[in-house]
This record gives C-alpha cells, structure tokens and sequence, in this order.
C-alpha cells in the first residue's frame, strides 16, 4: 500500500514539472531542453541550502529562484543571442552540469539525518509516503491555482496568443520574445522547484538525477491529454498532475512485473512513444471503421 | 493640428543578396492625409508588401524617415508601431490566434499596442460589446464567440481579423490582399464590410489588392508600385476616369 500512496506523491511532486514543461512545450510551443539541466541543478540548490543550514521552506524557494535563473539564461541566449531556442536549452542544460557540480561540491550530496520539507513537524511526524502526498497537493494547488489565475489576466492572454501565433501577436504589439523569456523563467522555476522537492523526498541529489526528466514531463503532459480528452487550458493544468500520476502508476506496475529497475529509462521512453502511437492508430482505425459504414449505407 | 496621418520621406531598403546589394524600395516619398483610403497595385515583386513591412516595421528602412500621426517611428519596433497601424494579412491564418476563441482573440485586440498588465481579461463583461462588434460581419461570427478560431472558415477568420484591426480606431489601417484567399463570393462580402467600417469610423486605410476593379472602385487615391518606386499616383478625381485597361499597362 505503501508504495501506492509513493506513487501518488512521487506523481504529484513530478506533476509540477509536467506543469513547468506544459507552460513551453504547449503553450509557448517550443522544446525546451533546459529541462534536464533545471531539474537536477533544483535539486543541487535545494539540498546544499539545507545542509548549510537553511530552512527547507526557504531551500525549496531557492530552487525554484534557480530554475527561474536557469530559465533566464535559455530565454536571453534564443532572444538577445538570437539562437534556435533547442540549442539555447542544450547550451544551458550542459552548462549547469558543471554548475552543479559546484553548487554540490561533488556528484552526489545527501540529506542524511536533515530535516527537510517532509519531515517538518508542520506535518505532525506523517510518514514519508504520506507526506510526499499532502507536500505534493499543497504545492500543485498553490502552482495551479496561481497559473490559472495568470493565464485569465491581460497579460496571460498574451502570452498564450504568443505561443499561439507569434505574428498576431506583434502586430497586436505583444512581444513575442519577452512572453518567450517569461515563459522559460516561469516553467524552469517549476521545474527547479519540482527538482527541489523530489530531491528532499529522495533525501538527495544527484548530478545525473536530470537525465530522462524530460521524458516524464512530456509523458505526464500526453498521458493526460490521451485520457482525458478535449479540455479548457485551465483544465488541462489538472490532467497533467493527473498524468503524472498515472505514469507513476504505469512505472510500479511494471517494476512489480518483474522488470529491472536499471531499465526504467527505457521503460519511460517506451511509455512516452505508446502513449503517442497508440492513440493514432485508434483514431486510424475509427476513421476507417466510419468510411466503411458510410459506404455500406451508400449501398 | 495637420491631416497628414502618415508621411514618408526617402524611404529606401537595400538587402545583402549574396554579395550584391538590392534595392528593394528606393526614393519613396509618399503623404497618406487623414481619412485617405490609398488603393495600392503592382505587379508581384514591384514591392508592395515591403514598403508594408517598412510602415509597420517588419523591415527597417535603410535610409530616410517614416512619420505616423506625427510620431517618428522609423527606428520602431513592429510592437511600438502598433500603438498607431493595424494590419490584415492576406492569409486568414496569420490574423488570430487559432487555438483561442474569438471572444479572447477580440479581449487582445481591445488592448492593441497598450501595455498588458495583472488585469482580469473579464471576458464576461465584454461579451455584450462583442455580440455588437461581430453582429456587422456578414458571415455568422456573432454565432461563435465561444469556438476556437481554428475552427472557424477562412472567410469567418479574415472578417474577425478586419474586426480585431479596427476595434481600437487604429491611425493607419492596413490591408495586405486580405481578399486574395478568399472564394469571390466571400471576398466581395469581405470587401463590402471593410468599406462600411473605413467609411463609419472616418479610419486611415492602405489596401494592396490585386482586383483592378476593387483598387478603382474603393478608396479616394490609388498608387502604382513598380521595381520599388511609386510610378504612379491617381486622386479621386483622376481614378474617377480610370478602367481596368488603364491599370493593365502597368502589368505590361
């Protein structure tokens, strides 16, 4: 049961980053790459605040003020640098490898006999498991509630019509390139955030804990839209925290079938690439089912 | 206070083709008065759209200045431009933003090149204002407030985006072929609807067209492009006497 009520932490506290992702892959329609960089260097921050004695509520906010750097730094290199936003992400993600490094000091720091956002007394000694899932529904109803609230402003409508279409947006005299940079400072401050929680759940971090994130941002973001259809933007918000919930579901369902955990990247991209196949197969085979009834009814 | 809503000065842009320099426009000197409705023809190439592109920004001007409603905007962003020019484009694509719905595209036009704050975009309480804007198009929009754009036909798209230009009275109206992807029926309804709304609200308005019967019939100047200079420029008396055969011999 344990391990269940994990999951549903786990899948809440990576549904901010499924949030984060959301805000550039879907709404600003881009790929961002900074992704795998911001997680892991959330993290880093996060875990040498508190080992340096900052409170975790404080670390989590540094976090997320990282990923927001992080996110700064992608969005200048593609605007001002004048660079495709691919490898203005790449460029950032290598470069906080070393970054991180620093920020930690070694490859990997732990949390070890700290406390932490889990184990505040604020939660009134929950377990683990337990916690991770009410941290998890604070932190995604604060992240969707203030989105939801900025996507329904002025300037959150220009946003959206940015990444909707860029030469409608100028002629309207919105600057795509500085809804561009907000978009990269906010989605990489979820994103840091996200890898600020996870780490003090796992209780450390590691330099190489950003590899596949992507991934599980994206296949929370598709996992969500397969599921659960047609939905307002606001509503799409929720079925990304729902999708990566459900993907953690996926992942514990294979590991109890006996898979090796050494191949859970592999399992992750194999997910990602179902969940993006087998929904136009279906729509293939409902087109087809309905050509061939219309023909018969011609008959 | 002067009528001269837009004034060009020397307008030249020169581009890097390879290693040669290309004139795309040069020694353009053209005075747009308040309430004109200039009618612009040329074949494809003569420069059209870019002397559009340099009033609006899109290209900058490589020598000479550009006044709107007695602003210097020449080394303006589009963005700044847009406090003063409002443009259709010819693909009905390229005017709206397809994923959002026509009342929340018409929200963002209401704030054209105004400054976008931490406001509610209270779309309820336009929803009135905008049944009454979308009532005068031809073609059923006031039916689908609610729908995605991408939704809507081409002709649907291309009237909303006339209503998107003109909701905020811009000082120079702008109108790029933006009948030339429509079917002609369509297009003739398009047509119609923009001279109604130039007409009621007295608006500033340059329309490229390839119709040599809609560049005599509309407006109250027509100019010819060609090889990027202004070649020709008829008043309303002068376009009164025109045919399409006069216009021809400038596609020759």
């Amino acid at each position: 049961m344990n391990l269940w009520i994990s999951a549903v932490g786990q899948g809440l506290l990576y549904g901010v980053l499924g949030i984060g992702l959301f805000i550039t892959f879907r709404i600003l329609d881009f790929p961002d790459m900074t992704v795998e960089g911001t997680f892991p260097f959330g993290a880093a921050v996060a875990v040498s605040a508190i080992t340096h004695g900052v409170s975790p509520i404080i670390a989590t906010l540094l976090a997320m003020v990282a990923g927001m750097l992080a996110g700064l730094c992608t969005g200048l290199l593609a605007t001002k640098g004048h660079m495709p936003l691919l490898i203005a992400g790449i460029l950032t993600m290598t470069g906080l490898y070393s970054i991180n490094l620093r920020v930690m000091g070694r490859a990997n720091l732990s949390l070890l006999n700290q406390a932490n956002l889990f184990t505040s007394k604020l939660l009134g000694g929950m377990s683990m498991f337990t916690s991770s899932v009410v941290v998890g529904v604070i932190v995604t109803v604060i992240v969707v509630v203030l989105l939801i609230l900025f996507l329904n402003t002025e300037i959150g409508q220009g946003f959206i019509a940015a990444g909707d279409n860029r030469v409608m947006a100028r002629s309207l005299g919105i600057n795509p390139d500085s809804m561009q940079v907000l978009g990269l400072v906010v989605g990489n401050g979820l994103i840091g955030l996200s890898g600020g929680l996870i780490a003090q759940n796992n209780g450390y971090a590691d330099v190489s804990m950003g590899t596949g994130v992507i991934v599980i941002g994206l296949a929370s973001i598709i996992i969500g839209e397969v599921i659960f259809g047609n939905l307002t933007l606001s509503q799409r918000l929720v079925a990304v925290v729902l999708g990566s919930i459900i993907y953690r579901f996926v992942i514990l369902i294979v590991l109890k079938l006996g898979f090796n955990a050494d191949d859970l990247k592999l399992i992750s991209a194999i997910v990602l690439a179902l969940a993006i196949i087998v929904p136009q197969i279906d729509e293939r085979l409902h087109l087809r089912k309905a050509l061939k009834n219309g023909v018969k009814m011609d008959e | 206070m002067s009528d001269v809503q837009l004034q060009l000065t020397d307008i030249a842009v020169n581009v890097m083709a390879g290693s040669d320099v290309k004139n795309l426009l040069s020694g353009i000197n053209l005075t747009v008065n308040k309430g004109d409705f200039v009618t612009i023809i040329g074949t494809n190439g003569a420069g059209k759209s870019t002397l559009f592109n340099t009033i609006c920004g899109d290209l900058l001007a490589t020598s000479g200045t550009i006044e709107l409603a007695g602003e210097r905007v020449e080394k303006d962003s589009p963005e700044k431009r847009a406090r003063h020019i409002a443009r259709v484009f010819q693909d009905p694509k390229m005017g709206t933003a397809p994923r959002m719905t026509v009342s929340e595209n018409l929200a963002l036009a209401m704030h054209r090149g105004k400054r976008l704050g931490l406001r509610s975009r209270a779309l309820k309480q336009k929803q009135a204002e905008f049944l009454r804007i979308s009532k005068q198009t031809p073609n059923g929009i006031d039916q689908a407030l609610d729908k995605p754009t991408e939704e809507l036909s081409g002709g649907q798209r291309q009237a909303l985006s006339l209503l998107m230009a003109t909701m905020q009275k811009p000082d120079l109206l702008m109108l790029d072929e933006h009948t030339a992807a429509l079917d002609p029926h369509t297009s003739k309804a398009i047509m119609e609807l923009t001279d109604k709304i130039v007409r009621e609200n007295d608006l500033t308005c340059m329309m490229i067209t390839h119709q040599m019967d809609d560049a005599i019939k509309y407006g109250n100047r027509l100019i010819v492009v060609d090889a990027g200079h202004i070649v020709a420029d008829y008043s309303a008396e002068d376009k009164a006497k025109l045919n399409q055969a006069d216009l021809l011999k400038y596609f020759a």
